[in-house]
């Protein structure tokens, strides 16, 4: 076993968040007030939504125009694709998305939850938790972002109300209840006026806990990555060929979870062989030990036949090899399953083609419920049994987001059809 | 040492009405293990190496746009990380407007020649000699047009993938576009239309005729590229640093004179101390005032200004709201 004791701790951590919840609960103004306030809004920027705003006859500065970006989103005042901001406060750098609450978007939201590490889910204080409330907070879940905020937004339309608040945590929590959302914090606040979000403000004196701005510098920044469990997927083999690298092959890959260490025992899946690690080449040279997430290349002792799509691991650690798997799926395309239909599928670096044999249910997203269903429509959530031509090499997402994630490609159009995380087989913890 | 890693994820398909996926949050207890995280610059460049070598396995024949800027010298060392000790899977393009700076093409070459590798040149002075472009006035920006030639250079080499330097701090049509962002057969973007992107599995595929413009820095700032070039000792265009110009005040910015540019009838002609934090077209490309000589200057300059890179430097980015979505909407990069 691999024992890495060099540590060098980052300077500065990263936090990737979202922003989520239903049309108009007013993301993208939380995001522009959050700027704002933190002063991360660049002058020439200010000026130029200002003077859009004025344009459209507004007489205070609209702070969404600073994520909706595009003409479409500004004529109608809606966001449509996922905005990507920048900011760093002296504790951290952030990468914010922020999504649209539309349901016809929501492939965007998942597009946005899925590399993010905490989610800012919005509730209008008027409306309380909605239909597209409950997708986002059940799409946070399922993709496993370890942390949650739901911000009960537009308290200035209810006077600030205590008891408001306090029904709408209810709901949530009611609502959640059966989700695998552990860390989840509370925060009543107005995006508009700027309550909560960086400054206290002075109307909502009876809450106490954090503002939004110190929850995101305080939160831990859980890494989505598994520590434990090697997993090399093979992306290129590189065979330079020159006189100096005569007899050089290195398989070159990112390490998408665990480490490794020279003299390593690894086996190639799925073809079974095992051989050692004999070099981890970097470009300032070769080290003796990688760890998630480095992109390395690395050689071994004997001549096997390697290539993309195949993955090392380590002995001690074994995934799954099978051509049958269950998993989550998130309908993304405006055209439905057909289950008659091959479709492509793309797990780590390996595309293989694939049948969706059965669907277990379909979710009915209010309530949770497991329903039957033949084929699934754009945005709908359903547990899946899968066929695979090849073998591919995995781990259930709770594991490892990196080996149990894939997504579906349609041939025809070669769009992204859907997201799939692969559920535990049968039996398994 | 034991060290208690982050929660460990376990879940459990749940019977009944509740969800999917539930899962145990215990945290996992590994025996005699430090694991080292991974700095953000760090994190930053082994996402851009995953990227570029994806691109080169999943692309039949893709390029790298280089121009001498910034952006794409670090696109560069990126791509000798990802590749070395083998040589680029793919050759440079850079779509020349003929309103270079001198410097910067004197380095472009140096740099080309470092490194061994091919560079196709695509020249916008052979567009306007073919009259696919149609100029208004010999000195106006060329920018704009830019997307006749990458296009027109795309269709005779067949690429089917870009790999551009765009990053999505830099404008806000900018911060919508996917990193493998897709463009039909007539080098379009359609910003209501892109293809979800999730986690790390990119969608390379194209019909024949399509192609995918590939950003391996989108989640890069104009921060963490210039504390790159300083982590890795890169050496850019000499017009990046702090150097005395003739300029004139026009519009909000500072304009190079040169024989593009020339005052107008009441513009004043000033030498002052200056910078470009980008280079692009010469007659549209305004440099800033600053006294930063060295990477450690413009680094503290960079932390603190209070204007975008492109709100600074590009008087075309200005001319109207959607500038930069129109032209990249066209096929810019
Ligand atoms: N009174 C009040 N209005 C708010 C508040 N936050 C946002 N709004 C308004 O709500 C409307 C919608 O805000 P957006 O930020 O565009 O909403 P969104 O959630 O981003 O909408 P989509 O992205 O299209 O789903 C705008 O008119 C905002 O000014 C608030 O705290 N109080
Ligand atoms: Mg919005």
């Amino acid at each position: 076993m691999s024992v890495i004791e060099n540590i060098s701790f980052d300077h500065s951590e990263l936090l990737r968040f979202i922003t989520a919840g239903s049309v108009d609960d007013g993301k993208s103004t939380l995001i522009g007030r959050l700027l704002h306030d933190s002063k991360s809004i660049f002058e020439d920027q200010l000026s130029a939504i200002a003077h859009t705003s004025r344009k459209r006859g507004m007489e205070a500065v609209d702070l969404s125009l600073l994520t909706d970006g595009l003409q479409a989103e500004r004529e109608q005042g809606i966001t449509i694709d996922v905005a990507y901001r920048y900011f760093a406060t002296p504790k951290r750098k952030f990468i914010i998305a922020d999504t649209p609450g539309h349901e016809q978007y929501t492939r965007n939201m998942v597009t946005g939850a899925s590399t993010a590490n905490l989610a800012i889910i919005l509730i209008d204080a008027r409306k309380g938790v909605l239909t597209q409330s409950r997708r986002h907070a059940y799409l946070a879940s399922l993709v496993g972002i370890p942390h949650l905020v739901v911000a009960v937004n537009k308290m200035d339309l209810v006077g600030y109300s205590q008891d408001v608040f306090e029904r709408i945590c209810q709901e949530f929590h009611r609502f959640v209840a059966g989700l695998n959302l552990k860390n989840i914090a509370y925060i009543p606040m107005s995006a508009l006026n700027g309550d909560m979000v960086v400054e206290r403000g002075s109307n909502l004196g009876w809450y106490k806990g954090m503002t939004l701005m110190d929850l995101l510098e305080k939160v831990p920044v859980d890494h989505d990555i598994n520590l434990e469990d090697f997993r090399f997927p093979v992306q290129l083999v590189c065979r330079p060929q020159t006189e100096e690298w005569h007899d050089f092959r290195g398989y070159m890959g990112r390490i998408e979870s665990g480490s490794i260490s020279v003299g390593d025992e690894v086996q190639v899946l799925p073809s079974g062989l095992t051989s050692r690690i004999r070099e981890i080449v970097t470009y300032e040279g070769n080290v003796e030990d990688a760890v998630a997430p480095q992109s390395v290349t690395l050689t071994i002792e004997d001549h096997l036949d390697i290539s993309r799509g195949d993955m090392l691991v380590k002995t001690s650690q074994l995934p799954q090899v099978t051509k049958e798997f269950d998993a989550m799926l998130c309908w993304l395309s405006e055209q439905s399953l057909d289950s008659r239909r091959k479709y492509l599928i793309k797990h780590t670096t390996r595309v293989v083609k694939a049948v969706i044999s059965r669907i277990d249910y379909r979710l009915d997203i209010n309530t949770l419920n497991h329903d039957a269903a033949d084929t699934l429509k754009m945005n709908d959530i359903a547990r899946v049994s899968l066929k695979v031509h090849q073998p591919l090499v995995w781990d259930a997402y709770p594991r490892n987001h990196a080996t149990g994630s894939f997504i579906v490609i349609d041939e025809v159009t070669n769009n992204t059809v859907a997201a799939g995380m692969i559920c535990p087989s049968k039996g398994q913890g | 040492m034991d060290v208690i890693l982050n929660q460990m994820d376990e879940f459990a398909p749940v019977a009944g009405p509740v969800a999917g996926l539930v899962m145990k949050n215990e945290p996992v207890v590994i025996k005699r293990r430090v694991v080292r995280q991974l700095g953000h610059l760090e994190a930053l460049e082994s996402e851009a190496i995953h990227i570029m070598r994806e691109v080169a396995a999943e692309c039949a024949n893709p390029a790298l746009l280089f121009s001498g800027g910034k952006d794409s010298i670090v696109l560069l060392r990126l791509a000798e990380k990802a590749f070395r000790p083998g040589r680029f899977p793919f050759p440079l393009m850079h779509v020349d407007t003929g309103h270079n700076f001198p410097e910067v093409i004197e380095f472009r070459d140096r740099r080309v020649k470092q490194l061994g590798e091919r560079l196709i040149v695509a020249s916008m002075e052979d567009s306007i000699k073919q009259g696919r472009v149609v100029l208004r006035s010999e000195n106006q920006s060329r920018n704009p047009f830019q997307s006749v030639t990458l296009l027109d250079a795309i269709a005779e080499h067949g690429f089917d993938a870009c790999i551009g330097g765009a990053r999505r701090d830099e404008e806000k049509a900018r911060a919508k576009e996917r990193i493998f962002s897709f463009r039909d057969e007539f080098g379009q973007w359609d910003p209501k239309n892109q293809r979800p992107e999730l986690w790390d599995l990119y969608n390379a595929r194209v019909h024949p005729g399509e192609n995918i413009r590939v950003f391996p820095i989108s989640n890069w700032t104009e921060l963490d590229v210039w504390e790159y070039i300083s982590r890795e000792g890169l050496e850019v265009p000499h017009i990046y640093f702090a150097h005395r110009r003739d300029v004139i005040r026009r519009g909000s910015g500072l304009l190079p004179i040169s024989h593009l540019v020339q005052p107008k009838e009441g513009e004043k002609v000033e030498n002052l101390m200056v910078r470009f934090r980008t280079v692009g077209d010469m007659s549209c490309t305004c440099p800033v005032e600053s006294a930063a000589v060295g990477i450690g200057e413009i680094i503290a300059e960079t932390a603190i200004t209070r204007i975008t890179e492109r709100g600074a430097t590009r008087m075309d980015d200005q001319t109207s709201e959607a500038s930069m979505e129109l032209r990249k909407r066209e096929g810019y990069f």
